[in-house]
């Protein structure tokens, strides 16, 4: 693996706690990476560590098969979790100093500031404090700041938080656009339809694990499909004692059922009519949220649907989920 | 946002040069100098601090003015001569009497009353008389006063058949011979006093508020996170010592403003009468000790200020700090000025701690022996470096450690 930003078994304790344990994903050059987990998952972490802005305690990140230092830091695009920039200072002033301590001349960074502050939508704000813009303009000054000084490599920790539609659109385009310059992208979401839609890697982190890691297509036909059924005059509850079927979820007068392995979809059916009519019955490949949703809730530390961690299939659980199933690309 | 999908140039990164720790430090300092030298605290704080300056210097020279008052006195043909001795009677007892000669009695008197004369000398000059409007002014009674003595005196000069020149040239060429054992310590004149403890609240004030700005601009950049974006490119060091050096550039200039004006301020009023070598050497050893003061002092802040992530939390974090700068300063102007020869004061100010604060008031008021300077030098120079190590270590620690304050044990190993 030459050009690829790597991460190998990296691990970062704090005291008895496990932030990140044995953490090991590669992201090639060109290639956009999804990074998914819930909230302390140590996706922040993990890319906290690969900016050196916290020390491992165990693993090492590589650039080029080369553990990285300052001078490869200061080749990699960050954008910190929370806005990182000087409330009172103007926006251009703060992006040319960025750019200079990463390198720049004067002259270039002056120059890259305009294109990017232009292409993101801030150019007329140029002149303001930072603190006087909203929090979705002050986000694309934030991305204009990882940007600027035209990074090799690009760590992004929630790029799309707060950000209008048009503005995901932009972002998007050109986190796409820095893939296919060559650049490794990585980068924290938790808008999975997002993630599902952009990446061509995705890995799914659980208390600090990497639990699930591939291309989308690889996780999606990884997970057991759902069966989606449409019976508006049904009873709640009218598919529970079908043997060999969890109710996944109910979503308006869409049930999803996961069947246990060899069990006939069309005694199913058969258990929907007897209810009355039926607008839909069809099988779905799970989506990321769907297998999000399942390894959260599988995990014995969350509580809820505890029972299922011993369950063969990932199972499903909630209306959204159904939704999002059905939805699926 | 600009929908369209002009793609962006992408700049060899081959092509860009490392920045070199000199470049870094260069640059976070150069940041700090334009931030805080636009921004309106800092105007205001200094002009506030120069008006203060030159009001002291015009009320200082109000009441000392008042104390001298020029006192006009007329006289009449018969009182000529009385009045040119009262103009000498009253500069021994430092008053100053002007005369002004009137044609008559009746013109004098109607110049008193209507206030153009503060008294008249009248009589036939052989006895000192005087009519005023309604009372004497102080000083013009002292004078005259000495004068009425001097009168009489000569008078039985005269009836005794001396020569009342020849007495007086005798009194005035009479001396006293004095022969110390030791050589007097100098005593500082009220005039130096002053200046060493206007000395004193200038460091005092300014390395406080620079010492301050650096552990509010260490939170800012914490509780902003922006360290994060920093600290990817910057190693910590550069970070501090470039913020550090460029606050401290603004302090010294604060410091080199506030001082200069005042001085010219003292000096054009004439407020300030003390030889302009002492005022000079007064400005160059506060500048010499603010830069000493300031680069021990703020890194002590820096590191202070990396533990915690607020703003509200840096008064608090900085207090132990801030302690021995209070220290010094209180136990400056409150020993200093009655007993500036203390040994106790002698020894504090020679350690690294208190020297900042206490050494430019002890050279305003009444120089320093060459090798107590030496000593408090030396300890600055020594402990400097060691707070670079110090603070630098827990500086890197915590800065990256946002949340709940950390504790000085905790910065002490890393992140």
């Amino acid at each position: 693996m030459a050009t690829a930003l790597e991460f190998d078994k990296i691990t970062k304790r704090y005291g008895r706690v496990v932030a990140v344990e044995d953490l090991t994903f590669d992201v090639p050059a060109g290639q956009i990476f999804g990074f998914v987990g819930s909230n302390g998952a140590g996706k922040t972490t993990t890319m906290r560590i690969a900016l050196g802005v916290l020390a491992a305690d165990a693993g090492e990140v590589r650039w080029n098969s080369r553990a990285i230092d300052l001078d490869t830091r200061r080749q990699i695009g960050y954008m910190p979790e929370e806005r990182g920039l000087y409330p009172r200072m103007h926006v251009a002033d703060q992006l040319v100093y960025l750019a200079r301590l990463h390198g720049m001349s004067t002259a270039a960074a002056k120059r890259s500031v305009d294109i990017w502050t232009e292409r993101l939508g801030v150019a007329e704000r140029r002149d303001d404090d930072v603190q006087k813009l909203s929090l979705g303009n002050q986000q694309r000054v934030q991305l204009a700041a990882a940007l600027v000084y035209d990074p090799a490599i690009l760590v992004l920790d929630e790029p799309f938080s707060g950000l209008d539609p048009v503005a995901v659109d932009v972002m998007s385009g050109v986190l796409r656009e820095k893939a296919d310059q060559g650049v490794p992208v990585v980068f924290s979401s938790h808008q999975l339809d997002l993630v599902q839609r952009l990446c061509d890697r995705v890995g799914i982190v659980q208390r600090g694990r990497m639990v699930a890691n591939g291309t989308v297509d690889e996780l999606r036909s990884s997970g057991p499909e759902v069966l989606v059924v449409e019976a508006p005059d049904a009873r709640p509850g009218w598919a529970a004692g079908i043997p060999g079927v969890t109710v996944r979820g109910q979503s308006g007068n869409r049930t999803h059922l996961e069947l246990a392995p060899g069990v006939d979809d069309q005694s199913v059916l058969r258990a929907a009519l007897a209810t009355g009519p039926v607008h839909e019955f069809g099988r779905r490949r799970p989506s990321l949220t769907d297998l999000f949703r399942h390894i959260v809730s599988s995990d014995p530390a969350n509580g809820h649907n505890g029972q299922s961690v011993s369950h063969p299939t990932p199972p499903f659980d909630d209306t959204t989920t159904a939704v999002a199933a059905h939805q699926g690309v | 946002m600009t929908t369209s999908t002009t793609p962006t140039p992408r700049v060899d990164f081959g092509a860009l040069p490392p920045a070199s720790a000199r470049q870094v430090i260069g640059l976070v300092a150069k940041r700090e100098l334009q931030t805080r030298l636009k921004s309106k605290a800092f105007r205001i704080a200094t002009l506030v601090s120069v008006l203060i300056l030159v009001a002291l210097a015009i009320i200082a020279k109000l009441v000392s003015g008042s104390s001298s008052s020029v006192v006009t006195v007329g006289v009449t043909p018969a009182t000529t001569t009385l009045g040119q001795q009262l103009v000498a009677a009253a500069k021994t007892v430092d008053a100053t009497v002007h005369t002004q000669t009137v044609p008559d009695d009746a013109t004098g008197r109607a110049e008193v009353r209507s206030g153009k004369l503060d008294g008249l000398l009248v009589g036939d000059g052989n006895s000192v008389s005087v009519v005023v409007k309604t009372d004497v002014d102080s000083d013009m009674q002292s004078a005259l006063q000495v004068l009425a003595g001097e009168v009489a005196l000569n008078q039985q000069i005269t009836s005794l058949g001396g020569n009342p020149a020849t007495v007086g040239a005798a009194i005035a060429g009479a001396k006293v011979a004095v022969d110390p054992l030791e050589p007097p310590p100098a005593k500082p004149q009220s005039q130096q006093i002053a200046l060493g403890i206007i000395a004193g609240i200038l460091i005092y004030i300014s390395l406080m508020m620079s010492g301050q700005l650096v552990a509010q601009g260490v939170v800012e950049e914490k509780s902003s996170r922006v360290v994060e974006l920093l600290l990817a490119t910057v190693r910590p060091w550069q970070l501090m010592a470039g913020k550090v050096l460029g606050i401290g550039l603004v302090g010294l200039t604060q410091v080199l403003i506030i001082g200069l004006s005042g001085v010219a301020v003292g000096f054009a009023t004439g407020s300030l009468s003390i030889p302009a070598s002492v005022a000079a050497s007064t400005i160059v050893w506060l500048l010499a000790w603010f830069v000493l003061g300031f680069s021990a002092y703020a890194l002590a802040f820096a590191a202070v200020g990396a533990l915690v992530s607020r703003q509200e939390d840096v008064a608090s974090t900085v207090t132990p700090v801030l302690m021995f700068l209070v220290i010094g300063y209180v136990l400056g102007v409150s020993i200093l000025p009655s007993s500036p020869h203390s040994p106790f004061m002698a020894v504090l100010s020679m350690i690294p701690l208190f020297a900042p604060t206490m050494m430019p008031m002890r050279i305003a008021m009444t120089g320093v022996p060459a090798w107590q300077l030496a000593i408090a030098l030396a300890g600055m120079i020594v402990v400097i470096p060691l707070l670079v190590w110090l603070s630098g270590r827990i500086y890197r620690n915590a800065v990256v450690r946002s949340g709940a304050r950390v504790r000085l044990s905790d910065a002490w190993r890393p992140a």
